[in-house]
């Protein structure tokens, strides 16, 4: 089947199986290899990417499924001229990765997380939030640093 | 300012964070081919036959295999390795990467398919059709210790080894006769799933005119894996090139030699054709080892005081299906630390280890020592109730040296631990968690009759790390040495190439390494590349594990800097027309005492190395020294942590309020990365000890493979922590460092289950086994309300 979508500003025309997961059309086909899978049933986020503006798990969506969606992974994150987004210049400072592979999918939950609460998170609100995504090396401690110092309000 | 000490951002980072960074999976060749592996559903049964025909019809499908006609065709030479075989008479049955006849654990390999695209590859799996004649299942250490059914129908007994750690049998004998208090306890430490968050994977690449293969690989090991895979290949060594390519986590699971490792090589090899494979989450469960799995039983004797007389213990542990590369060392890595850290005057360990039809144990963050440290710290706190005094007391009363500074000292397991300094240690963990005012609240409420009781837990650990010297390791009949190699060069430019054969996934082993680097030879840290993890760029290595990169690796590429400063010295000598001895080196800079006019930097001697044009007679040109290290001892970093946890007495849920842990890793290099590591290492620990477990039922099934059904802890499961550190440099390098990648799970679990305890204490509850969920929790309290304690 041919589907189109807009995948970091640009537009792909594809044709692929129906059965084709978002995650592996993304990866498999548009070779965008950094929205990472860590699971085979829902559960930890590591394929976090933005349609339409809203957090998905990619794993949770066919490709079919994203026709004339805009896409955002996590290359498209940051600026052209190579600047980190903020969110990602967070980490980054606050050393909320490690081996990095929950990473992109930690890091595009949580654009979307700050997006969607524009008042400011608390700690709670943070974890909460991020509930989807799983981190197997940094205990979560740092990330939350970092989505706060992003993310906390005044 | 040094850049020692400092908690410089990772220079890994932007790559990571930008999806840049390239993982197995990550990697796509041309004509590359897909495994799909078929797996047995039954624990244990023989294979009666197997029908590819159905498969091997199916659109894109290569080629289907069976175990006997990969044989057949030559494909391993010999079963996948096992080095560490603990006893001369340690059994060992055959483990081949595909079942041949009969199958040992739900998951084992029976049949493989080549398909050209993923989705084929697991479509054409499904086809295949095994017909299985079940046999009776061992499914737990108990099961296989009773001995009435085989694991393996071939041998006689499940038990493949009996290994004794019991220097004076004596002198232990007389410590429990002469005691005033003995205890007895037993644990059980469950199975768990390491679930790092990259599964494993797995892209073998052919050069079919250069006859060579190289193998990327999500592992640990990439050093240790081309040696074994050319042992178990018949592909000669020199043929083989590994690559661990950004690796998303290890804790021990890819500390290992897979079946689909010396697949993907040897049909490689064999076809001229890459062939790759990637392990869904669920398929992980069976396809990458478990860790811990053992039960345990201790006892300990005291005087009137409490003070330690001996210590004895005994593990029965579960090595799974088959032996895989350092299965049966684990329960012996935690043999040396169950009397912690604590003057024990007499001590004895002995181990059995028993197959079962699970999925093999292997290493898992701690490998056996997080196991001992439980079994002592849950111990101590049992002990402290006998003898009537607090737990903080009875640890005070028992420090090794009296809790004051201690180095190279003897203890009874007969290591000789590098350095300690325990008390203040312990004090700066109570006074940074409010101990008294903790112990006032939870007083309070069990006046008041509180449905939320508090529970505090309190455990200072000892670890042995920084694995190892190698003949250390050959007194253990471990198959390899413990050292480690780093070559550092300064190139013309003036900056500086370092190759460790430390291999990092996740740990930041390129920052860590720029600043010893920068620091040694006083340049920017910037300015200093890292290249590993690549055994054609970096061909001497022993790898990542056991807290060693550091106390090893990063003190080999210490070593070779200071060489490569000992040669600059006898260039600038010669250059500036000085005795060597008159020379000082700092900041990057030679000067010459008494004439402080005259300098030189070493980028320049750098130069002047590669021109070669002016160099002391007999030199040999460019600046580049390599050092392999092999240490003369472990080393021991220790610490104490306090965990507060609240027990909802009517759903039995546990809450952790706060953990504290005050850790001593020696020198630290980059503080930044050491928190890190040890909130980590903490939440594994607390996962074991609050919600993690594989669970089988007694057919040999695993109910909870998938990340929806086994809890591996979210953001919203653990609090922040609080972290501060004692430092006391280690003797047994020259940089003071010790490890600390482990060191967070090692204590963590006996934190959390001695909180856990604690908070039930008044009900007369002794001990609870892990994980303490709600249910096991609730169900706990009601017995004991009901009058039978547990």
């Amino acid at each position: 089947m041919e589907v189109s979508m807009s995948v970091n500003g640009e537009s792909q025309t594809s044709d692929v199986e129906p059965r084709t997961l978002l995650v592996h059309h993304i990866r498999d086909d548009l070779g965008l290899t950094g929205t990472n899978i860590g699971c085979d049933t829902s559960s930890c986020g590591a394929c976090t990417i933005h349609v339409d503006g809203q957090s998905v798990k990619s794993c949770t969506m066919l490709a079919v499924q994203a026709d004339g969606a805009e896409i955002t992974t996590i290359e498209g994150l940051a600026s052209d001229g190579g600047e980190l987004h903020p969110m990602q210049a967070a980490f980054m400072e606050c050393h909320g990765l490690q081996c990095g592979y929950c990473t992109p999918g930690m890091v595009m939950a949580a654009t979307s997380l700050v997006a969607e609460n524009p008042d400011g998170l608390d700690e709670t609100a943070v974890r909460e939030g991020l509930e989807g995504n799983l981190c197997r090396c940094t205990g979560y401690h740092n990330i939350v640093k970092a989505v706060l110092s992003v993310g906390g309000g005044a | 300012m040094s850049a020692i000490g400092a908690p410089l951002k990772r220079r890994e980072d932007p790559k990571l964070l930008s999806g840049e960074a390239k993982y197995v999976d990550d990697i796509q060749v041309p004509g590359q081919l897909w495994m799909g592996m078929v797996r047995s559903p039954m624990a244990h049964a023989k294979i009666e036959s197997i029908d590819t025909s159905e498969a091997e019809a199916h659109e894109g499908v290569h080629a289907v295999y069976t175990g006997p006609q990969l044989q057949e065709m030559g494909l391993w030479i010999a079963p996948l390795p096992c080095a560490w075989p603990v006893t001369d008479d340690m059994v060992n049955p055959p483990h081949y990467p595909l079942a041949t006849d009969e199958v040992h654990h739900v998951g084992e390999i029976v049949a493989i398919v080549l398909a050209d695209s993923r989705y084929g590859a697991v479509d054409a799996a499904e086809l295949v059709i095994v017909d299985y004649e079940p046999l009776e299942a061992v499914a737990s250490i108990a099961a296989a210790r009773d001995g009435d059914t085989m694991a393996h129908s071939d041998l006689d007994s499940n038990k493949s080894f009996h290994w004794p750690l019991v220097p004076d049998p004596d002198a232990l004998d007389a410590a429990f006769a002469n005691a005033t208090h003995t205890i007895e306890a037993e644990f059980v430490q469950q199975r768990l799933i390491p679930a790092a968050m990259e599964p494993r994977g797995v892209l073998a690449v052919p050069s079919p005119m250069g006859g060579d293969v190289t193998l990327y690989s999500a592992t640990q090991v990439p050093h240790i894996l081309k040696v074994m895979a050319a042992a178990t290949t018949g592909i000669p060594e020199s043929k083989i090139r590994v690559i661990a390519p950004s690796v998303g986590g290890g804790f021990g699971a890819k500390l290992n030699i897979n079946p689909d490792e010396i697949l993907a090589i040897s049909l490689a090899n064999k076809l001229g054709r890459a062939v790759r494979w990637t392990e869904s989450r669920t398929e992980a469960a069976f396809s990458t080892h478990q860790g811990r799995g053992q039960l345990q039983k201790i006892e300990l004797a005291a005087d009137t005081d409490g003070k330690l007389l001996g210590c004895r213990v005994h593990v029965d542990a579960d090595m799974g299906a088959y032996m895989m590369l350092i299965t049966p060392g684990v329960p012996l890595l935690g043999s040396f630390l169950y009397t912690g850290v604590y003057d024990v005057p007499a001590f004895g360990f002995t181990c059995d280890g028993y197959f079962t039809n699970l999925t093999p144990t292997d290493a898992y963050r701690g490998a056996g020592r997080p196991e001992a440290s439980y079994a002592i710290e849950r111990a101590m706190d049992i002990l402290a109730a006998e003898v009537g005094i607090g737990p903080d007391e009875i640890r005070r009363r028992n420090y090794l040296g009296g809790g004051d500074y201690f180095e190279n000292l003897e203890v009874p397991s007969t290591l000789v631990f590098d350095s300690g300094h325990y008390g203040p240690n312990l004090d700066k963990a109570l006074e940074l968690a409010g101990y008294e005012e903790l112990k006032a609240e939870q007083a309070r409420r069990r006046e008041a009759g509180d449905s939320k009781q508090l529970g505090i837990g309190l455990v200072t650990y000892v670890e042995i790390c920084g694995l190892a010297p190698s003949r250390a390791l050959g007194g253990l009949n471990y198959g390899a040495g413990g050292w480690e190699h780093a070559t550092v060069r300064l190139l013309p430019t003036g900056k500086a190439e370092v190759v460790s054969g430390s291999t990092p996934h996740g740990q930041g082993h390129e920052t860590t390494w720029s600043q010893i680097v920068g620091d040694k030879l006083g340049i920017p840290p910037e300015d200093v590349t890292v290249l590993h993890s690549d055994t054609a760029i970096s061909p001497l290595g022993l790898d990542t594990y056991g807290s060693r990169s550091l106390a090893v690796g990063g003190v080999a590429i210490a070593a070779a800097c200071d060489k490569v400063v000992e040669k600059a010295k006898q260039i600038a000598a010669h250059q500036m027309e000085a005795s060597a001895d008159d020379l000082q080196f700092e900041a990057g800079a030679f000067t010459v005492s008494g004439s402080p006019d005259k300098q030189m930097a070493i980028q320049e001697i750098a130069f002047g190395a590669f021109t070669a044009h002016d160099l002391p007679d007999g030199m040999e040109p460019n600046l580049q020294e390599q050092v392999t290290f092999d240490p003369p001892n472990f080393v021991f970093p220790f610490g104490t942590h306090v965990c507060t946890v609240e027990i909802d007495e009517d759903t039995g849920n546990v809450e952790l309020l706060s953990y504290v842990a005050v850790d001593d890793c020696g020198t630290q290099i980059n503080p930044m990365i050491v928190e890190g590591q040890l909130h980590g290492g903490i939440v594994q620990g607390v996962a074991q000890a609050l919600w993690e477990e594989a669970c089988y039922d007694e057919d040999g099934n695993l109910t909870n493979p998938s990340l929806m059904d086994y809890l591996v802890p979210s953001p919203t499961e653990v609090p922040s922590m609080v972290t501060d550190y004692t430092v006391t440099p280690s003797t047994s390098n020259p940089l003071g460092v010790k490890g600390a990648g482990e060191a967070g799970t090692i204590s963590s679990a006996a934190a959390v289950m001695n909180a856990v305890v604690d908070a039930l204490s008044p009900y007369g509850i002794r001990d609870m086994d892990m994980p303490a969920t709600p249910q096991r929790v609730w169900r706990t309290i009601n017995d004991a309300k009901n009058g039978g304690a547990a």
